[in-house]
């Protein structure tokens, strides 16, 4: 598997928003500010953290949702500019996370999951786009009946699976899933991510899956990257990050994280940083931690860690661990 | 044994809606001893929020309790007057709502909201309630109490409003807590510092807690005892060793196969089937029948009485029912 080719390969990636401060004057918000991470053929990667730590302007960026500041970003072995794009989407999709707004009211599940077919012209005649709409929706587990109705018929789960059907429609190779369960209940939950893992074995895609619940994130992904203030500050394989996380920010959210188990939760010793996220408009010099961090020297304040290998596959952002 | 505080006996809420009436809540019953944390755990639409809105008289216009007894050390707060219902809120019973971002009046400063609950509940005069306030967000563990009371909501952080709202409701030194979901809209480590405040300040205060929440990880660090509801009834009820290491009720099995823990990341979760249920249109039998693998034939038709399963823990189904008939079949033969 390590030498196969990554199907992502993202190169310090930026994406600046400019914020009007009052008086004429603008700040550059440094959403991301040089991300760097690949993903596989059919490989998931679990991008975690917190508010405003800039995991969804991550998948948006890379389908140009924005317009990235800075950085390249190679698919299949090809940078991808605002050119290509159009056509690249054929290959790259995105599940968003309220099914509530991400579904037009007026259009019918027919037409949503029709329109990327629409867009890219993959079908010849009208039956073979009702054809491929069907099947889409038997792939997540919709009824053919449900063909003619408006979203707002349907609950939370079954609006996802909506999303989902609309993003498969162009067969891609790559989906950015952001926070796709965090709007449904705990029981609709797995039956979506079981859907992700069910698509992923059968059709191969790869998924970027972004997501604040970290249980869910380790279930599902190969590799989990940790973002603070819009830079990755680790990145591991799962069950390696779970069992052996390095830098001090991983310690603390998954100290953090309650376990559905009284026995442990009881007895678990929680590391929680003080004091909150700062603003990333005023995010602090060198390494954005270091003001929360209970090993910050002087050093952390004047340069800022670059991501290093401490064992096979295992990046970490910090100079003091 | 520790003395009974919240006895809540076959409560009953509807709301009127232009569909019907929606029956939200369908005999509720469970008790909350002094000092303990009880934890209601159900979906969207289970009916927990709705029974601690019941238990403070907070319901909307068209929701009203149509059936049940809530006593409060042995008084039926049902029969209150509004004078004394006005008494019971905030001063013997307070709540902490899901979303700091909206249960705070955005044109008054946190020293005005706070000290109004204070003036309301207890007999200060103004010099006293402000010196109570800093005293109040000291604890909680707000920095700089003096500058904070000057603020406006909106130059606070989520985490730190969730801190203003339980200082809020902690100042008049109340006997019960509410809290609907108090961390949802928090990030992790925020969630773990409010709950972590919450537990040190039942030490301290000796209050007792009502949380409602979906999360079963808040439920299981936080609470004694825990209540799961579904469809608006109680499914099962005991303490959280019960319903974590010997749940009896299909449902509560089911939520929690369907979580992902560590161990299990090379397995697939198994999800409960089906969506959730539509309170107008309740069926006749258990809410939960539709959804559960192993229901009967009389699931469908009559709703399940609570057994006892062990001391303390309470569960509603036939299956249960059923076992117990075919053990005292055997002892029988």
């Amino acid at each position: 598997m390590s030498d196969t080719k990554p199907l992502v390969d993202v190169r310090d990636l930026k994406e600046y928003f400019p914020i009007h401060t009052g008086w004429g004057r603008t700040l550059p918000l440094k959403a991301v500010d040089g991300v760097s991470f690949t993903i596989k053929p059919g490989e998931t990667l679990g991008l975690v953290g917190e508010s405003g730590c800039g995991k969804t302007t991550v998948g948006r960026t890379l389908l140009h949702l924005y317009k990235p500041t800075g950085g390249e970003f190679y698919f299949d072995g090809e940078l991808v500019t605002e050119k290509n794009m159009p056509s690249l989407r054929k290959q790259m999709q995105m599940v968003f996370q309220d099914p509530y707004s991400s579904l037009n009211p007026r259009m019918t599940v027919e037409d949503i999951i029709g329109e990327p077919l629409d867009v890219h012209h993959l079908y010849s005649g009208r039956a073979e786009r009702r054809e491929k709409i069907l099947s889409l929706m038997e792939t997540v587990g919709l009824n053919a009946e449900h063909a003619t109705r408006y979203a707002h018929e349907f609950s939370g789960g079954q609006r996802q699976r909506i999303g989902i059907a609309r993003a498969l429609a162009v067969n891609p190779r790559f989906i950015v899933c952001d926070e796709p369960v965090s709007a449904l209940d705990v029981s609709i939950q797995a039956q979506v991510v079981n859907m992700f893992e069910d698509l992923r074995e059968k059709l191969g895609v790869a998924y970027l899956f972004i997501a604040h619940d970290l249980l869910i994130v380790h279930h599902i992904s190969d590799r989990i990257a940790v973002m603070y203030l819009g830079r990755i500050v680790e990145i591991a394989d799962a069950n390696e990050l779970n069992n052996n996380p390095i830098h001090p920010y991983s310690i603390s959210l998954l100290s953090a994280v309650p376990i559905p188990d009284p026995r442990i939760a009881r007895s678990k010793q929680r590391i929680i940083p003080e004091g909150e996220i700062p603003s990333p408009l005023h995010k602090p010099s060198g390494c954005a931690f270091r003001t929360r961090c209970p090993y910050a020297t002087e050093r952390c304040a004047a340069e800022c860690p670059e991501l290093t290998e401490r064992s096979d596959g295992h990046l970490v952002a910090c100079f003091n661990k | 044994m520790s003395e009974k505080i919240l006895d809540v006996r076959n409560l009953h809420t509807s709301f009127t809606t232009d569909a019907g009436e929606v029956r939200a809540v369908n005999g509720v019953s469970f008790n909350l001893e002094e000092g303990k944390s009880l934890g209601i755990v159900g979906e969207s639409g289970s009916g927990k929020s709705v029974t601690a809105y019941s238990i403070l008289q907070i319901l909307t216009d068209n929701g009203r309790v149509t059936d049940g007894e809530i006593l409060f050390k042995g008084e039926n707060i049902l029969k209150y007057t509004p004078a004394q219902m006005r008494q019971f809120r905030g001063k013997k019973c307070s709540i902490i709502f899901q979303d700091p971002m909206t249960s705070l009046n955005p044109t008054f400063t946190i020293g005005n909201q706070l000290m109004e609950a204070i003036l309301l509940h207890t007999d200060r005069n103004k010099e006293q309630a402000r010196e109570r306030a800093e005293e109040m967000l000291n604890l909680v563990g707000v920095n700089e109490p003096k500058r904070r009371l000057k603020q406006y909501p909106h130059e606070l952080s989520g985490g730190m409003r969730q801190r203003i709202m339980i200082a809020m409701a902690l100042a008049s030194e109340p006997d019960i807590l509410i809290a609907d979901e108090p961390t949802t809209a928090l990030d992790v480590t925020i969630q773990a510092q409010i709950l972590e405040l919450m537990q040190e300040l039942q030490k301290k205060i000796g209050m007792a807690i009502i949380m409602v929440t979906h999360d079963l990880g808040v439920i299981a660090g936080m609470c004694d005892e825990i209540i799961v509801m579904y469809g608006g009834r109680v499914c099962e009820r005991g303490s959280a060793e019960d319903i974590f290491y010997g749940p009896a009720h299909e449902y509560t099995k089911g939520l929690l196969r369907s979580i992902p823990s560590v161990s299990t990341k090379y397995e697939k979760l198994i999800p409960i089937a089906g969506t959730p249920i539509n309170l107008l249109n309740m069926p006749k039998g258990c809410a939960f029948c539709s959804r559960c693998d192993s229901a009967l034939k009389i699931c469908l038709d009559q709703v399940p009485e609570e057994q006892l399963v062990s001391p303390g823990h309470y569960a509603s189904c036939w299956l249960n029912v059923k076992k117990q008939a075919e053990e005292a079949g055997e002892a029988q033969a």
